[in-house]
């Protein structure tokens, strides 16, 4: 880890700087992580009198339900689903906006305040667009020829929250596109150019080398994104329906553990989410190291 | 105003790496030192640990007569001037020179009138509204250097003050370091890689090395009786020419330096140092008094006054080079032959390169 | 550019446009939606024009809220979301900048369980321990409160990280020079280091505001008291009313007040915003 090479010597202030983040991380990240974890080794019965140790059971049932298998399923072919559409629009947005000279700005800030936009609220605009009886996108496709409705189709659904969910996450990918192509130098593309590379050559062969490390750190970001954040959007708009088919990992934690009171099964389901949320933050910590320490 | 002492002081890193093993030195009252050596020689360290932002390891220091190893930086009564100035960027000029002052508890009225009378010295006063940034490279300088002086310590201690500067501006900074510290008088340690620094500044030269003392003397001193082959090749520009007896021998390209007055104790190993400026080409005369290099030039260098003719010795493989007045022609391969007196001479011990001295 | 094509110049606004539809459209339905009579809402399609009621409608959210929904004057959700929202925010700020302050500038025992206890944290997001974490707070009587909505969410390693990689580009000399200049640790992080944090404190006060603004689950779970509802979580509280048809232009309303604050924040900060959003992920 990287440290200053002057250091202030002092051996009770550093601790008290430390308190009030270490307490609150204490008390509400790791107690809580801690009791999930010994919770998903513990069985309750059914009149919550009795708690028994029953070791990993917890973990061998859940990686035998169907549905948890499935929203396992569920969860990857959404996170791939919006991690790749978001980070492609707003790739080819950021694209657009470097060509532009004078209306870069104003489109920049046209394309960027969805991100402040509550993902709960999002999914609500996008859930009253597509509403089956008063939507418009349904009412369109009706037109075309396709009975759209969400509340009875699982494709549909999916196709629903991804939307919601990318809508939201454009922006964010669109800006840090922005900022990895402006740290491109400009002489690079001159130089291809005078060389005789056309644009799309000229993509594939320097910028879009150049902004891998840019694309694979929104890759990570918005498979955690994807993964955990979308909550609201799923709890907003379809509620894991219809037939599970929306029921991604983080929403069916909830569903467990509060409104079927499995706690065991919940705890074990929370551990699980952890462990791909550390394994996440390990890939990105190594990542941002390396950029910060070359 | 102090005297500076410093006694067999040590720093370890990490228990096993050595950066300054055991150096003492004795800065009078009022007197430049000048610390000088190549990176990572623990000039750095040792300025930096008499400033009290290094603990020591052992040994003591003292400032003014006053043991400081255990003193906070603030309560040792030094001032610093940081390589790249460290000027706090969000504060005034006049801010960053009022602040160590206003730390210490100092009247107002007081700074006011010492940090006017710093502003008066450094022909700064009219930029004590301006932000660190809106100054050029050399005005900073000037306000770093004017931090140190309203703080009237007991020691100035610079870490190479000047190196972020550019050439044209670096020398007129060092004339007016040297011109500030005669007038204050105040002692200064000086830390610098560029001995054209250090020879112009200094009362005395403190040449480090691996962490140990090569030599201590006055600028001319350390030039002229470089006390070691560390010290020959460092100090002086260009280089003096080094050249391993061994491949210089008798009827060899060096004539008649047997007959002159080399030292006793001298083996194949030793070296035999000349500084360029020390030599001049031996042109047509046949017999003229030196020892004669005869060498087949390689380049000629010509840096408008003078020109340095860079070439190899006849027969041992050596490089030298040779200073002319004016502007010397010569084709790549021509032979030469160089002079030199033989008082001129420097001879080094080839174990060790400790100096032989003239007999 | 490095050369003229105007085809491809055309292509590159077409695909803004496009994306600029994209954005825009969801939100402008839901204003069109915000200005009509419920009577609008009875068949498909929904209008796409603005119709003449958009006074009538927030006036009357503003007035009496959706009182048929349970939910509480909107006044009170807006005042709740700001409110946890600068709790956040400032919180989180008041509590990463010391501890970033203590792991760059201190050496000490335990320092790199420290920084990994705190950084663990990076990315954990509330919803994973959700259970748990619920019954903490339920435990230490903080339902319904100010402090349950905003307490457990302060502690997140985005702030922290950030300051210590802003320090660490910070020179050693100038921590050095205050050392000289006779400054304490207090002093220099009060004198110094503080002040060259504004901007990069400003930036992420934006992130921060957003992100506190827009919380859902959490608010959700632990308030049951009206009192306490925040705007984000009351516009799913008035969806979900039993037996009824949502009022459409009323949930729209309340959806177009809910966005407004944070996207009047992103886009009249647009500048510190980027900042803040680029270098949280540095």
């Amino acid at each position: 880890m990287q440290t200053k090479r002057a250091i202030f010597a002092s051996r009770v202030l550093p601790y008290w700087l430390l308190a009030p983040q270490l307490a609150v991380t204490l008390v509400f990240f790791l107690w809580p992580a801690a009791q999930a974890v010994r919770q998903s080794f513990l069985r309750e019965d059914a009149f919550g009198l009795k708690t028994s140790f029953v070791w990993l059971e917890n973990y061998t049932r859940l990686f035998h339900d169907p549905n948890y298998l499935n929203s396992l399923k569920v969860t990857v072919v959404f996170a791939a689903s919006v991690t790749l559409l978001s980070v492609a629009l707003g790739l080819l947005f950021a694209l657009a906006v470097d060509r532009m000279i004078a209306s870069s700005r104003l489109y920049t800030t046209l394309l960027v305040w969805p991100y402040a936009v509550a993902p709960a609220v999002a999914g609500v605009l996008w859930w009253f667009m597509f509403n089956p009886t008063l939507g418009v996108i349904p009412y369109v496709l009706e037109g075309l020829g396709y009975d759209w409705n969400h509340l009875l189709s699982p494709t549909d659904a999916m196709i629903l929250v991804v939307a919601a969910s990318t809508w939201k996450q454009i922006s964010y990918n669109f800006l840090f596109f922005v900022a990895g192509l402006q740290a491109i130098p400009r002489a690079l593309g001159e130089a291809a150019a005078i060389d005789g590379a056309g644009p799309v050559k000229r993509f594939f062969s320097i910028t879009f080398p150049l902004l891998s490390p840019t694309t694979f750190f929104l890759m990570v970001v918005n498979t955690v994104y994807a993964m955990f954040d979308t909550f609201p959007v799923i709890h907003a708009t379809t509620e894991g329906n219809p037939a599970q088919s929306t029921n991604i990992l983080v929403y069916k934690v909830y569903v467990d553990g509060f409104l079927g009171l499995n706690l065991g099964s919940s705890a074990a389901q929370s551990v699980v989410l952890m462990a791909i949320v550390i394994a996440l933050t390990v890939i990105q910590f190594r990542y941002i190291e390396r950029r910060v320490e070359y | 105003m102090a005297e500076v002492l410093l006694k067999d002081v040590r720093k370890t890193y990490g228990g096993d790496v050595e950066a300054v093993k055991g150096v003492s030195l004795d800065i009078a009252d009022g007197e430049f030192l000048v610390l000088v050596g190549p990176s990572g020689c623990g000039k750095s360290t040792l300025l930096r640990m008499v400033a009290g932002l290094e603990t020591i390891t052992s040994g003591t220091v003292s400032i003014g007569g006053r043991v400081v190893n255990r003193l906070e930086p603030a309560e040792r009564d030094i001032a610093m001037v940081f390589q790249n100035y460290a000027l706090y960027p969000h504060m005034s000029v006049r801010q960053n020179l009022a602040y160590g002052l206003k730390n210490r508890g100092t009247p107002r009225d007081e700074i006011a009138r010492r940090v006017k009378k710093a502003a008066g010295i450094l022909d700064i006063a009219s930029l004590l509204d301006r932000k660190p940034r809106q100054l050029s490279g050399g005005q900073r300088q000037r306000v770093a250097m004017g931090r140190a002086i309203v703080r009237e310590p007991a020691a100035f201690l610079f870490d190479e003050p000047l190196s972020n500067l550019d050439a044209k501006l670096r020398v007129q900074m060092r004339a007016e370091i040297r011109r500030l510290q005669r007038a204050l008088g105040t002692t200064s340690l000086y830390v610098t890689h560029d001995q054209l620094e250090a020879m112009t500044l200094a009362d005395r030269i403190v040449v480090l090395n691996g962490g140990v003392i090569e030599q201590v003397g006055s600028p001319m001193e350390v030039y002229e009786r470089p006390a070691s082959l560390f010290v020959a090749s460092f100090i002086g520009s260009p280089a003096m020419n080094l050249i391993p007896l061994a491949s210089a021998g008798e009827g060899g390209a060096i004539k008649g330096f047997a007959n002159g007055a080399a030292p006793a104790g001298l083996t194949p190993a030793s070296v035999l140092g000349v500084r360029p400026e020390d030599m001049r080409l031996a042109g047509t005369e046949p017999q003229a008094d030196g020892v004669r290099f005869a060498f087949a030039v390689t380049t000629v260098e010509a840096v408008g006054a003078e020109s340095y003719v860079h070439g190899r010795l006849a027969d041992g493989g050596a490089d030298i080079a040779v200073r002319v007045p004016g502007y010397h022609r010569a084709e790549h391969g021509t032979e030469l032959v160089a002079l030199a007196p033989h008082d001129k001479l420097h001879f080094f011990a080839g174990e060790g390169g400790v100096r032989i001295p003239l007999s | 550019m490095v050369e003229n094509r105007p085809l491809l110049t055309l292509a590159a606004h077409l695909v803004l446009i496009g994306g600029l539809v994209l954005v825009v459209f969801p939100v402008w339905l839901a204003f069109v939606a915000s200005t009509h009579g419920p009577a609008a809402f009875m068949a498909a399609p929904v209008p796409l024009l603005p119709g003449p009621d958009l006074v009538k409608n927030y006036g009357a959210l503003i007035a009496s809220g959706v009182s048929t929904s349970g939910a509480p004057p909107i006044g009170l959700m807006l005042w709740n979301s700001l409110a946890m929202a600068l709790m956040i925010s400032i919180g989180k700020i008041a509590i990463s900048v010391p501890s970033a302050f203590a792991i760059v500038y201190f050496r000490f025992p335990f320092r790199m369980l420290a920084f990994w206890a705190i950084f663990i944290t990076l990315m954990l997001p509330v919803e994973v321990r959700i259970v748990p974490t619920f019954k903490v707070v339920a435990d230490l009587g903080m339902l319904n409160s100010y402090a349950g909505l905003a307490v457990p969410l302060i502690a997140s390693a985005t702030a922290t990280f950030l300051f210590r990689q802003f320090f660490l580009t910070v020179p050693d000399e100038l921590m050095e020079a205050a050392r000289v200049d006779g400054a304490g640790p207090m002093k220099f992080f009060r004198d110094i280091l503080l002040p060259l944090s504004r901007t990069n404190i400003a930036a992420l006060f934006v992130i921060l505001f957003i992100y506190g603004w827009n919380q859902y689950i959490w608010p959700l779970l632990i308030t049951t008291d009206p009192g306490y509802y925040t705007i984000v979580m009351g516009i799913k509280r008035m969806v979900d009313v039993a037996d009824a048809r949502p009022q459409w232009h009323l949930v729209m309303a309340t959806a177009i007040l809910a966005m407004l604050p944070p996207v009047v924040v992103v886009v009249a900060m647009q500048r510190l915003f980027v900042r803040g959003l680029v270098e949280t992920e540095k």
